[in-house]
């Protein structure tokens, strides 16, 4: 079972240390971990991806609490969040398969974003699966490189996890 | 000067803000980018102890904040001084005492230059701190010395690291001392929800077989009172762990001793069939729990803690009420009456004529470690005995009835042989009208006997009795019931004369071989008022008994009393 966890930390050196050594010590899996400025530029928000069960993840979240830079912990239940990441792809391409693959891009709403004789790279932002699929099209063309950012999270409405 | 401003160096500011704190004394070791500091201490008020090794310096500000319930302070140089603290602060963290650890660093612009002693200690150290900080500016130092006493003293209190660059302690700064801490991701609980200290009531009424299993939170809760006045309101006997020990009167009637590995067999039976199990300020260690999914199987379990992480972590609860346990054992008692404990108590009784913790008496005059204990115990009732790790450990949790909180120091989490005697050295400091009696082996004693320099040249008179049986016991114990007697690296007979090391540190060496010169060495140690040292000669392959195997459920316990 994986959750999202949205963590507004203090803005601070060494932070990230702090978060990711609990994770480590305590043999909870990260599957990806994002880190970016908030609003309040004193504030940092983290947004984590981490397998377990509920006891696992009721762990996770009094471990975090007890780290003093951290200042609020949220689980963001799919059903009212909305959620993106971007990846980008090169790819190999030259004119014969160059307009199939702008297609392909197309329908994902990607986007090309540098094209060189014989090769390109797309950026595509959405949720997990979206990227997932469109790495599954662009496989046979020959992904030579990929690089995903990780997922950053938001809950819907106008209540925040920081109010 | 409050209100004003004063312009001073980082250094002489660190001691104001210490000042400020209310600390008295420091336990340390100077070092090249300590210098600054060190010349502010040459003329300050506060006491400054010089050990022999910065271990010791981390393990004497605990034994200091165990013996008081104040915050301890220990000082190193960066580097190897740094490093060298670590396993005392992570004893501190483990069993959860208050300390606060300054370290020196090399000046900024080298750090991250792998300057000559140059550690990266913060770094190190997050693991096994509370929290930890690397002062960066002058200008935080005040905030953050305010920060890290709030941070180590509160709460579920640990240790807390301060890292000063060089630089910063000759920086100049206009100081003032914050009169408040502001941390916005650090508010611990301290009152515990009402509804549910009344559920817990509820079910306590309810309960035929009730157990009290109560540790180390309710002496840094200062909850031991309380303690008392609700097992003897519902009438529920009381096992107290190792880090727990004083906080329920050893001498009570419903007091049971200590639970699991090498606890009594009436405590362990009493968890075992107990139908609510009241937990207070511990956290289900395995040392207690032995297999888990078989401890206290069929009961409920009302699991009361500061620390919101401990409840559920190892053991699944029913009732988790997080608070300060001096605060919910007071409301607690407001609302619970007395459980239908009757024939239960009686039962335990009954277990505790069939069960009694005990030891074969010696043919000859060879003198039995337990024996010493008594003794100990007869002579000094109100001393506060500090130990070392190991089987001596277990026997002064077994034989000796304490019965005042803060009146037993041990590690217990992290296990850490070399533990007692710098952390004895701590309590004289704090508490020179005590008899402070480190109870140690002849093994652990060897960790860290290099402090017998402090405590002559400080007279400091912490008495030692090393329970001396030629080896590791613990070990090799362990080797004996589960290594068919394989002794692999146990046995250091002979390793010193420790009456003439004591000797040659210039404290009193006393050597004790025959049962009725105990006493006598007792006596002499505590009447001499001078840094003692007494070798008792102990049988050779004693066993600490009673024992539950590791990962065994813990009414599944071995006997091994030795017989002759």
């Amino acid at each position: 079972m994986r959750h999202t966890l949205s963590v507004l930390v203090e803005n601070r050196h060494g932070v990230l240390a702090r978060v990711a050594g609990m994770f480590a010590r305590r043999g909870y899996n990260i599957d990806s971990l994002t880190v970016g400025v908030t609003e309040d530029p004193t504030i940092s928000r983290m947004t984590i991806v981490v397998r377990g069960d509920d006891e696992v993840l009721e762990q996770v979240t009094k471990q975090l609490n007890k780290l003093i830079d951290v200042i609020r912990v949220s689980d963001l239940k799919a059903e009212d969040t909305v959620e993106r990441e971007m990846a980008l792809f090169k790819v190999s391409s030259d004119v014969s398969n160059r307009s199939e693959i702008m297609q392909i891009v197309d329908i994902f709403r990607a986007r090309i974003i540098d094209v060189a004789p014989k090769s390109m790279i797309i950026e595509v932002t959405g949720d997990e699966t979206k990227i997932a699929a469109l790495e599954q099209l662009l496989r046979p063309f020959g992904i030579k490189e990929m690089v995903r950012t990780g997922k950053v999270a938001l809950r819907r409405g106008a209540k925040g996890v920081s109010s | 000067m409050t209100g004003s401003t004063e312009r001073m160096t980082g250094a002489r500011a660190l001691l104001e803000c210490l000042y400020r704190e209310g600390v008295d004394t420091i336990f340390g070791y100077p070092g090249g980018v300590l210098l600054p500091i060190y010349d502010e201490l040459y003329n300050s008020d506060i006491r400054h102890i010089l050990v022999r090794h910065e271990q010791a310096a981390a393990h004497a500000a605990e034994g200091y904040a165990r013996a008081t319930g104040k915050t301890g302070v220990c000082l190193a140089t960066s580097g190897p001084g740094a490093t060298n603290l670590v396993t005392g602060i992570a004893n501190a963290y483990m069993d959860s005492i208050p300390i606060v650890a300054l370290t020196g660093q090399v000046p900024s612009s080298l750090i991250g230059n792998d300057a000559f002693q140059e550690a990266n200690i913060t770094g190190i150290t997050m693991p096994i701190t509370k929290h930890n900080y690397l002062v960066q500016d002058v200008k935080e130092l005040p905030r953050i010395i305010k920060e890290a006493f709030h941070i180590a003293s509160t709460g579920r209190q640990g240790p807390v690291l301060v890292d000063l660059p060089k630089d910063i302690t000759t920086d100049m700064i206009d100081f003032s001392y914050p009169e408040k801490v502001e941390l916005r991701g650090y508010s611990p609980t301290y009152q515990g929800n009402l509804q549910q200290i009344k559920k817990a009531a509820a079910e306590i009424e309810k309960s035929n077989n009730p157990v009290i299993y109560a540790g180390g939170g309710v002496i840094s809760a200062g909850a031991s009172a309380e303690l008392r006045k609700l097992a003897e309101k519902i009438q529920a006997p009381v096992t107290t762990t190792l880090t727990g020990m004083g906080g329920f009167p050893g001498d009570h009637p419903l007091f049971m001793g200590m639970p699991g590995m090498h606890g009594t067999k009436y405590a362990n039976y009493a968890i075992q069939e107990s139908d609510l199990l009241i937990a207070v300020g511990v956290r289900f260690d395995d040392r207690v729990t032995g297999k888990i999914k078989s401890f206290a199987a069929s009961a409920k379990i009302i699991h009361i803690d500061i620390d919101p992480a401990e409840i559920s972590k190892n053991v699944k609860v029913d009732i988790p009420i997080v608070g300060d346990a001096k605060w919910i054992l007071s409301h607690l008692l407001k609302y619970t009456g007395k459980a239908r404990s009757e024939d239960w108590l009686r039962k335990i009784d009954g277990w505790k004529e069939q069960y009694p913790l005990h030891y074969i008496e010696p043919v000859g005059d060879e003198i039995k470690p337990q024996y010493i204990v008594e003794q100990i115990n007869e002579v000094c009732p109100d001393a506060i005995i500090v130990t070392e790790v190991g089987q001596h450990q277990m026997w002064a949790a077994q034989y000796f009835k304490y019965t005042e909180p803060r009146t037993f120091i041990s590690s217990g989490g992290l296990g850490t042989m070399g533990y007692g005697f710098p952390a004895a050295i701590g309590a004289k400091v704090a508490r020179p009208d005590k008899v402070v009696i480190d109870v140690s082996g002849d093994g652990s004693f060897q960790m860290n006997s290099q402090e017998m320099a402090t405590i002559v040249q400080n007279n400091i008179p912490v008495i030692i009795a090393i329970f001396n049986n030629g080896y590791l016991g613990m070990v090799r114990q362990w080797q004996e019931i589960f290594y068919e007697k394989r002794y692999s690296s146990t046995c250091i007979r002979d390793s010193v004369d420790f009456v003439k090391l004591a000797e040659a540190y210039g404290a009193l060496g006393i050597r004790a071989t025959k049962r009725d010169e105990v006493r006598p060495a007792i006596e002499r140690a505590i009447a001499s008022g001078r840094p003692t040292l007494i070798d008792f000669i102990v049988e050779c392959e004693e066993n600490v008994s009673p024992m539950v195997p590791a990962g065994a459920a813990i009414n599944e316990i071995l006997d091994l009393e030795r017989k002759e």
